[in-house]
């Protein structure tokens, strides 16, 4: 190294430097993904679990169980995707909706703003399964507090649903989500409002904007380069999750709140078969990326038409 | 829970002198901006609103981990029967809480350490140099963030059994074969927020450094590493509650001796019965620790988020 000419070892340093985490990156990504990719074309069930290379070659035969609609597999998988693409759209409505709010309501000081911010991040800094743990405890049928408060207090219900079973699971999970993920959006939101420049607003208001007006002229428009990457990132966050309906719904999620991660997993592990779960996986992505490669080419023309 | 948010003080808590009522009024009456009734109405309602939201949660996890078994079994009510602190005794018992408790540490603190420490050098080549396949580098380590846990899991799960019987070498099922799966997640985002950190650092420091003697490392340890170490610990605390959190990993990579407490904590349900109160109790106590340590380093942690997410 030291008889190194000075600028190959300027040239080199960089590479140095990523060494190990170029090492660490090919060992959990890039070959997890290509043995991923790879176990996709395979009859891979648990025979051949502890030896895989001799799982015999099913060509395309996995892609075409996942994507037959026909049949018992497919069905199921596009049932969940669009359970997911529903819950997915939803949530980070809801999410982006109440960030925004909570952030434009903090934004000028007031007594109890700094406790009220603490407050809100709560829910991002509980561990996942123990906070799903208490809304899977506030969702129990008999002993709950969901029900509790619907029927016991406000009669709302006839009865006591079922919240963890069945079409309600739906609404049960969106809450849990929403509540779990909205303070990132309101962090983000938060902080991209410390940026717009006080004057703005005053000047506004001097030439008789009203609140809702500056929201609508300054604030939002000013949000809008955070706001494209924040719905990018909540949406690939909500789709992918696991820990929430896993947590709260056990191994196997109902129907109605069956995400492609549980269902994935449970497609996977359940049957021990996994060329049809890595198949389902590589179809997953495929979707992902075709959807993130269309967001941001739609954003960033939207961007340049806005810059002129 | 909710006493620990209390104690915690405000970030942007002002100082109120005895007059300052009065003087905000006169300030509200100069400024041009100052809120109109309605507004303040509007966000009086929604912030209780949301508070309450936010809270109910933590308020049931911090009631029932205090109620008898009984209490918890029958119909949900807003207060205990009688105040009791036997869950919090009984949860060490029911399930070798301890056990996963030593088990979470271990994995989440060696994950958080690794990849904060190989993260530190890739962060500095990314902030600090031009060179080759840079952007290519950036945009893998960006994307794997976006991969779903789920296409990871089997291949590594694959490999690891494959390995287990080629070489008696046991990894699945071990805390060193469930940390290196953490990296999958720990690593990209640490990449990534240091880089942010160390961008934010100025380079003439680093300038000073070389033409004080310094090499290239020497400049990282004695003055990118310093200046960025309020953006490091929040990393770490930030790589650590992800992982202090995980499930899907936990849930397919651990055995008895191994299970950490994302898994464990499942323990408390058996066929006939769920150890509500414990579920609580113990839900509390393996949350205190990061809760306290985020809102500590918040700020921090805001920072570094936002920089990731928005440049």
């Amino acid at each position: 190294m030291r008889r190194l000419p000075v600028r190959l070892r300027r040239a080199g340093l960089p590479y140095l430097l990523l060494l190990p985490a170029l090492l660490l990156e090919l060992l959990v990504h890039l070959v997890p993904m290509v043995i991923g990719v790879a176990m996709s074309f395979k009859e891979l069930t648990h025979l051949f679990l502890g030896n895989w290379g001799a799982a015999p070659w099913k060509a395309l035969g996995n892609y075409r169980i996942s994507v037959d609609v026909h049949a018992p597999v497919g069905a199921a998988l596009l049932h969940s995707f669009w359970v997911t693409c529903v819950f997915s759209v939803l949530a980070v409505g809801l999410c982006w909706l109440l960030g925004t709010a909570a952030a434009v309501f903090l934004q000028e000081d007031f007594r109890g703003r700094g406790l009220l911010r603490a407050v809100f991040l709560t829910p991002y800094a509980l561990p996942v399964y123990a906070a799903v743990i208490t809304w899977a405890f506030m969702f129990q049928r008999d002993n709950g507090l969901v029900n509790h408060v619907l029927h016991d207090q406000l009669h709302l219900t006839d009865g006591r649903p079922f919240w963890l079973l069945g079409d309600n699971s739906f609404y049960a999970l969106l809450a849990v989500a929403v509540w779990k993920t909205w303070p990132f959006a309101f962090l983000v939101v938060m902080a991209a409002l410390q940026n717009i420049p006080k004057d703005l607003y005053e000047a506004a208001a001097l030439d008789g904007a009203g609140r809702l007006r500056q929201l609508r002229r300054i604030t939002l428009p000013a949000l809008r380069p955070v706001n494209q990457v924040l719905v990018l990132v909540l949406f690939l966050w909500t789709f992918n999750d696991f820990n929430t309906p896993y947590v709260l719904f056990g191994k196997a999620a109902p129907k109605a709140a069956d995400l492609l991660s549980v269902h994935i997993y449970q497609a996977s592990f359940a049957t021990w078969n996994f060329g049809t779960g890595s198949a389902m996986s590589v179809l997953l992505l495929l979707f992902l990326l075709v959807v993130t490669a269309g967001y941001l080419l739609a954003t960033s023309r939207g961007r340049k038409h806005a810059d002129g | 829970m909710a006493d620990l948010t209390a104690r915690t003080p405000p970030p942007t808590a002002r100082r109120r002198s005895p007059t300052a009522g009065a003087r905000s009024a006169a300030a509200r009456r100069r400024s041009p901006n100052a809120p109109p009734r309605s507004f303040l109405w509007a966000r009086r309602i929604f912030l209780t609103a949301l508070t309450g939201f936010v809270l109910l949660p933590v308020y049931v996890m911090l009631s029932s981990s205090l109620k008898p078994l009984s209490d918890v079994s029958g119909a949900f009510h807003w207060l205990p029967s009688e105040l009791t602190v036997r869950p919090y005794l009984d949860i060490w018992r029911t399930v070798p809480l301890v056990r996963y408790f030593t088990n979470s540490l271990i994995v989440a603190g060696s994950a958080t350490v690794c990849s904060v420490v190989i993260a530190v050098f890739a962060a500095y080549a990314v902030s600090r140099y031009r060179f080759r396949g840079k952007r290519l580098f950036t945009v893998t380590v960006l994307s794997t963030q976006m991969f779903p846990g789920i296409l990871f899991l089997l291949p590594l799960f694959l490999i690891y059994v494959n390995i287990g019987n080629a070489t008696g070498l046991a990894l699945y099922g071990s805390r060193g074969g469930l940390i290196l799966t953490y990296l999958t997640f720990s690593l990209p985002f640490s990449i990534w927020m240091l880089a942010g950190y160390f961008a934010s650092v100025p380079r003439e420091l680093d300038e000073a450094a070389y033409v004080d003697g310094c090499g290239a490392l020497g400049a990282l340890f004695r003055i990118v590493v310093p200046a960025a170490l309020p953006g490091i610990v929040a990393v770490a605390v930030y790589a650590f509650m992800t992982a202090w959190g995980e499930v899907l990993f936990a849930s397919v990579m651990t055995n008895d001796t191994t299970r950490t407490l994302s898994i464990g904590l499942q323990g408390y349900s058996t066929q006939n019965d769920v150890y509500w109160n414990q579920v609580m109790a113990a839900s509390l106590v393996v949350s205190v620790p990061v809760v306290a340590g985020f809102l500590l380093l918040q700020r921090y942690l805001v920072a570094g988020l936002t920089a990731g997410a928005v440049k």
